[in-house]
């Protein structure tokens, strides 16, 4: 397997990751490639392998074969999960994970871009630069006036927008959504298609989804994955059309 | 009244517990040598030299207490195994005092503790050299609780183990020692451990002054590490503590290195338990393998759980209140104190999550509730 075929636009490139745990395979020989400040959504069936793809691009899973590539020629499979953090690519989880005994602005506090190290961490102090950028990221997700409450007490919808804020003030170049609507009101699931769509641009965004109508107001390429590979690649209203998708997902 | 938009960065604000905790402990540093001391026998506020030592040494037990609650209250790591540190910074300080013991020992050898002439050994083993140094063994009762806990901590945390496992290989950790230090051939007294200790600098332990300094002292250092800790759970570097607790994946992914993290805290703890190791051996006279007993170990943590976990000064108190009530039961009905500490944990587990100290924050904060349902129209 080359490298070559990368584009210098190329942020993220899945060449043929397998993955399989005690003979199932999660990954078979899996490839996507995402440009810069492109938005890709992905959908695919109950273990498809959507989030096994999340685990291995952020670390947490070496895969069995197969390379990950992250800008022009970092070698993701070598990394940790910190590591991979540090190098520009953000995750949100399935489940909204905040840390739920500290507040809003403890939260992203810690996610906010900038050292990780341990001794940094004691002697550290937020410059008026970082307050203001912490200030807009709380209009952003629109919870303002709840700065010094602790994140257990937001409603799920709340902690999800939460988690993007953090993500936000990461300020990764990658960043992996994982069903950001879930659990979130009609509205709420339209305001998180706009916030996504709005950050696409200065950000690269993988985001890995259920909710169809959710799909469509993100209007942006669909990947479809089934059983561990892609089935196939293109817009919503083709793919809606296309018999294998029909079939992977009504059953044969 | 307005919340500023970032929270004051003293570390001490809003934390009257603390400050509570302090302000006592200063007293009884500076009063507690006095009413020993100066104020006569038969007086009721004499303060009598049993219970300078008894509370002397509960006052170390409290720092191992409050090294406990950083690394379990702040960061999640339980360690069952707390008292190998202790015990260890303890037989460090141990070792100098028996070098100070010189020729005046049973058997009357310079160059040989007791213990060595009676196994018959000829020399001092070559990790007993540099003890006779007051200065090297303090840096020993720091350095060998920590490169223990660095190595072992390395190992655990760099392969991951966390929770259930973790504790369980500490209580192993501490087990091993305890067996070690059993043996005679260890060179460290074996089961009897080291005592019969003379003079720590120069000044005899018998003496009521230097009895009332190692109190003060313990005091002065519990509020030192209070202070050292408040500090450090205040900072950025508490918070990622906090998020390792609740969300270790979330933490990662968030671009910190929690092996790191974990073990600088892991290390940090250690250092201060053996700290509390040396002072309570000078106070309680002995340091023999059975601090190393896995029983000891747990029983600190039922301290923490019982005080309040993740407060700082609710570990301090819980050390304190338990301690208190052991003397008390163990002389009064020693039957049944095994039963009453089980209970203790137990019901602490089930009504009081958040210890004795919980039961305060709670009532305090009834209190704050009815003031602002009484006053809406001021309040904002």
């Amino acid at each position: 397997m080359k490298t070559a075929h990368i584009s210098d636009n190329t942020i993220l490139y899945v060449n043929g990751i397998s993955k399989s745990f005690d003979g199932f395979k999660a990954l078979n020989s899996l490839s996507l490639t995402l440009e810069k400040g492109q938005m890709r959504a992905i959908i695919g069936p109950n273990g498809a392998g959507k989030t096994t793809m999340m685990d291995v691009i952020t670390g947490k899973l070496r895969p069995d074969s197969g390379e990950v590539i992250f800008g022009e020629n970092i070698d993701l499979t070598q990394y940790d999960e910190a590591e991979i953090a540090n190098l520009g690519i953000g995750r949100k989880f399935q489940k909204p994970t905040v840390i739920e005994s500290l507040s809003l602005l403890e939260n992203l506090e810690l996610a906010l871009q900038g050292s990780r190290g341990v001794l940094q961490a004691l002697f550290h102090r937020l410059s008026g630069e970082q307050k203001s950028r912490i200030d807009e990221v709380l209009e952003l997700i629109a919870l303002p006036d709840r700065r010094h409450e602790l994140s257990g007490a937001l409603s799920h919808g709340q902690k999800q927008w939460l988690e993007i804020g953090m993500l936000l003030v990461q300020n990764p170049q990658l960043l992996l959504v994982d069903e950001p609507a879930a659990g979130m009101t009609d509205s709420e699931t339209e305001a998180t298609a706009e916030l996504l769509k709005e950050i696409t641009g200065d950000h690269s965004v993988v985001v890995v989804e259920h909710d169809m109508d959710f799909i469509k107001a993100l209007d942006t390429t669909v990947t479809v994955l089934h059983e561990g590979s892609t089935l196939t690649e293109g817009r919503l209203e083709d793919i809606q059309n296309d018999q294998r998708v029909i079939e992977v997902y009504l059953g044969r | 009244m307005t919340a500023p938009l970032f929270p004051s960065s003293s570390f001490l604000a809003g934390d009257s517990g603390g400050k509570g905790l302090l302000l006592v402990l200063l007293v009884a540093a500076i009063f507690v040598p006095v009413l020993n001391l100066a104020v006569p026998d038969g007086s009721i506020f004499h303060v009598s030299s049993y219970t300078l030592t008894l509370v002397g040494k509960y006052l170390c037990l409290a720092i191992l207490a409050l090294s406990v609650d950083l690394i379990w209250g702040y960061c999640g790591i339980l360690s069952l195994g707390h008292g190998a540190f202790f015990a260890l910074g303890g037989y460090a300080f141990g070792m100098y005092l028996m070098r100070q013991i010189g020729d005046r020992g049973v058997y009357g050898n310079a160059e040989l503790p007791d213990f060595m002439v009676f196994l018959d050994w000829q020399e001092l083993p070559w990790y007993w050299s540099g003890f006779d140094n007051f200065g090297f063994a303090m840096l020993m009762v720091l350095v060998v609780p920590s490169v223990l806990a660095f190595v072992f901590g390395w190992l655990a945390f760099r392969s991951r183990v966390t929770g259930v496992y973790f504790s369980i290989i500490t209580q192993a950790l501490t087990y091993a020692l305890l067996l070690a230090f059993f043996r005679n051939d260890m060179g460290f007294g074996g089961n009897n451990g080291l005592t019969d200790f003379k003079e720590v600098l120069g000044y005899s332990l018998q003496s009521e002054v230097t009895r009332n300094v190692l109190f003060s002292l313990s005091a002065v250092s519990l509020g030192l590490f209070y202070l050292l800790f408040r500090w450090i759970v205040s900072s950025k570097f508490g918070r990622v503590l906090v998020a390792i607790r609740d969300a270790e994946s979330r933490t990662r992914f968030t671009g910190y290195k929690v092996e790191y993290y974990k073990l600088f805290v892991f290390v940090l703890s250690a250092a201060v338990a053996g700290v509390a190791g040396a002072l309570y051996v000078p106070q309680v006279g002995i340091i023999n393998p059975g601090e190393f007993s896995p029983l000891n170990s747990i029983e600190v943590v039922v301290w923490v759980a019982i005080g309040g976990r993740g407060t700082l000064y609710g570990a301090v108190i819980g050390a304190l209140i338990v301690n208190y009530a052991k003397t008390y039961f163990t002389a009064a009905m020693p039957e049944v104190w095994l039963f009453m500490l089980g209970g203790l944990f137990v019901v602490s587990t089930i009504y009081l999550p958040k210890g004795v100290v919980g039961l305060f924050q709670q009532y305090h904060e009834r209190k704050s509730a009815n003031v602002v349902k009484t006053l809406p129209a001021e309040a904002t």
